[in-house]
């Protein structure tokens, strides 16, 4: 990465002082760092997803074919749709309840209460993903502390080993999801209504207004930044899930809760598929760029 | 602010319902880590003779004083590391306005967008072919790598924001580029540089990919990559694994309690930029 060198008008002369080389050389470690282990494994697996390769003996170029396999294969496809699943929970989810939060946080006096709220839901998103996957294992577990309270009040027919049951995995692990990220987004929600005018809030009390009117006419609107931001984060996180899902199934039952995180460990480590492997990852990341641009154009759309 | 009544305490029970829902499953965790450790417990119970030498079982079964410092030693290379490559990236891309720094700052924002798991097969066989495959470095140079893009950003909006009559100022009492550098921007960046710091800390010792692939013993890994051994190790003895869950959740706990307040207003300013 070489700089154009070129020749400044006169009337740049601000800009002419600071010089175009030894600016640069401000960046050049993060470009270092951020070329070696993010643009170069890039390039890598790109190249390795048109080829079929264990990973040791010598690889056969297969052109598409890795490409082809990621969306036919049922396994796989099931995967990604599993990962669709999840943005219910990771996504839909934490940005309402987070919404609803806030509200009825900003709606109380300030002091001892709403910090120590705000702290207590923040927890989950400090914990590592993997210790939340092992403390819900436990929850959800055959002796568990939710077949407990359904034995409790009486609904002991619906008790289940939630994570093995082949209807309520998937779930099961979504809402580990939701957990984790309610308190990220309640937070951020609470900052973006304190930027709101507040006077926009009293006239429309004083108009009458009831909470639902105030929340779609003045807080959402309010909050459209922190809610492109949040979507994004967060379905970022259900596509690329990986933590929550080892320390919990692995996958299982069956397929019914593999991610492409898994599906990516899996073939590429366990089957030494490493053609493949590359290729669904190369897919999983446009499937994550499709995802956000959309969402990032909206957001910059509607703030104009 | 006028809010009625039944509203009002509506609000308050669904917010404290929440708030239970948040702790259960960590209260369910030390519940279970105080069972007599040769039992299999049975949901949220509280015993009334605590078993607490299943923390120190766990800690000494789990060697959690070697996983703690194998993940000290990632975070000290880390984070360290990424502040200074970020800090002087953001200073030239958020203040000096260099020659394409447009494009450079879009380069990095391409690098916020690409999941870990994309990268995880190619980085396996560039990290062997260094030959430091199964070391903590196979961790630690892959890491400030990924975390880079988010790093550079944070820093470059926080300079963005500096006046630049400051820098102007500094020049004109003769200060070279490097001392205005020093002895006025990065005083200036110290809680930007805080706060990424923190944020850094908690993703190092909390990253679980990179260490489980690229670190087959266990006991070199950070702590979190280290929670599958325990699965395996405590397979047996739930009150064991628990406790050795709840050790290693610890320290992030502290950090953030310690460090809140700075940490989440920095947390929301640098998303909102960003």
């Amino acid at each position: 990465m070489t700089s154009p060198i070129a020749p400044r008008r006169a009337a740049a002369k601000a800009a002419a002082r600071r010089g175009t080389l030894s600016g640069w050389v401000f960046v050049i470690p993060a470009l270092i760092a951020y070329g070696t282990f993010v643009i170069y494994p890039l390039v890598l697996g790109i190249q390795y997803s048109f080829y079929k390769w264990n990973g040791v003996g010598p690889s056969e170029f297969v052109g598409l074919k890795n490409y082809i396999r990621v969306f036919t294969d049922p396994t796989l496809l099931a995967s990604i749709g599993n990962a669709f699943v999840l943005i219910a929970f990771f996504t839909l989810i934490p940005v309402s309840a987070g919404l609803v939060l806030a509200t009825l946080i900003r709606s109380m006096k300030p002091g001892p209460f709403s910090s120590l709220s705000q702290t207590i839901l923040f927890l989950p998103q400090i914990i590592p993903l993997a210790a939340a996957g092992i403390a819900w294992s436990w929850m959800y577990a055959q002796t568990g502390a939710i077949n407990q309270v359904l034995n409790a009040v009486g609904l002991g027919a619906l008790a289940r080993p939630w994570l093995g049951d082949f209807q309520t995995a998937l779930p099961a692990v979504g809402l580990i999801g939701s957990w984790v990220l309610t308190g990220l987004c309640t937070v951020l929600f609470l900052t973006g209504i304190g930027k709101i005018d507040q006077s926009l809030y009293e006239a429309v009390r004083l108009d009458g207004a009831s909470w639902w009117r105030e929340f779609i006419t003045i807080t959402i609107p309010g909050l459209r930044q922190e809610i492109a931001v949040l979507v994004t984060i967060t379905i970022i996180a259900a596509l690329s899930s990986f933590d929550i899902i080892y320390t919990t199934t692995l996958g299982g039952p069956g397929r019914a809760t593999l991610v492409p995180g898994i599906s990516i460990y899996r073939i590429g480590f366990t089957q030494s598929n490493v053609g493949l492997a590359s290729a669904f990852g190369i897919v999983l990341m446009i499937l994550v760029l499709a995802c956000v641009l959309p969402i990032q154009r909206l957001a910059r759309a509607s703030s104009k | 602010m006028i809010v009625n009544k039944t509203e009002a305490i509506l609000g308050r029970v669904i917010l404290i319902v929440v708030l239970i829902a948040t702790v259960i499953p960590l209260v369910n965790m030390l519940s279970a880590a105080l069972q007599p450790a040769d039992t299999n417990p049975t949901g949220l119970t509280f015993t009334t003779d605590p078993q607490w030498i299943n923390f120190v079982t766990a800690f000494e079964k789990g060697n959690v004083w070697r996983l703690m410092g194998s993940s000290l030693f990632i975070v000290v290379f880390v984070v360290p590391i990424s502040l200074i490559c970020a800090t002087l990236a953001g200073y030239a891309l958020g203040n000096l306005r260099i020659r394409g720094s447009r494009f450079l700052f879009i380069f990095f924002i391409l690098g916020l967008t690409i999941p870990f798991e994309a990268l995880i097969i190619p980085l396996y066989y560039e990290v062997q072919g260094m030959g430091i495959l199964n070391t903590q470095w196979a961790v630690i140079f892959p890491l400030i790598g990924l975390y880079m893009p988010f790093s550079v950003i944070w820093m470059r909006a926080h300079f963005v924001g500096v006046p630049q009559e400051l820098s102007e100022a500094a020049r004109v009492d003769g200060a070279s580029r490097w001392q205005e550098f020093r002895s006025i921007q990065l005083p200036l960046a110290r809680p930007a540089l805080s706060a990424l710091a923190i944020l850094l800390f908690l993703w190092t010792w909390n990253q679980f990919l990179l260490p489980v692939v690229l670190i087959s013993d266990p006991l070199n890994r950070t702590v979190a990559g280290a929670l599958t051994f325990f699965q395996g190790q405590y397979s047996s003895s739930i009150p064991l694994l628990n406790a050795g869950a709840l050790i290693i959740i610890v320290p992030t706990i502290l950090v953030f309690v310690i460090f809140q307040r700075q940490f989440i207003q920095a947390l929301l300013q640098g998303a909102v930029k960003g």
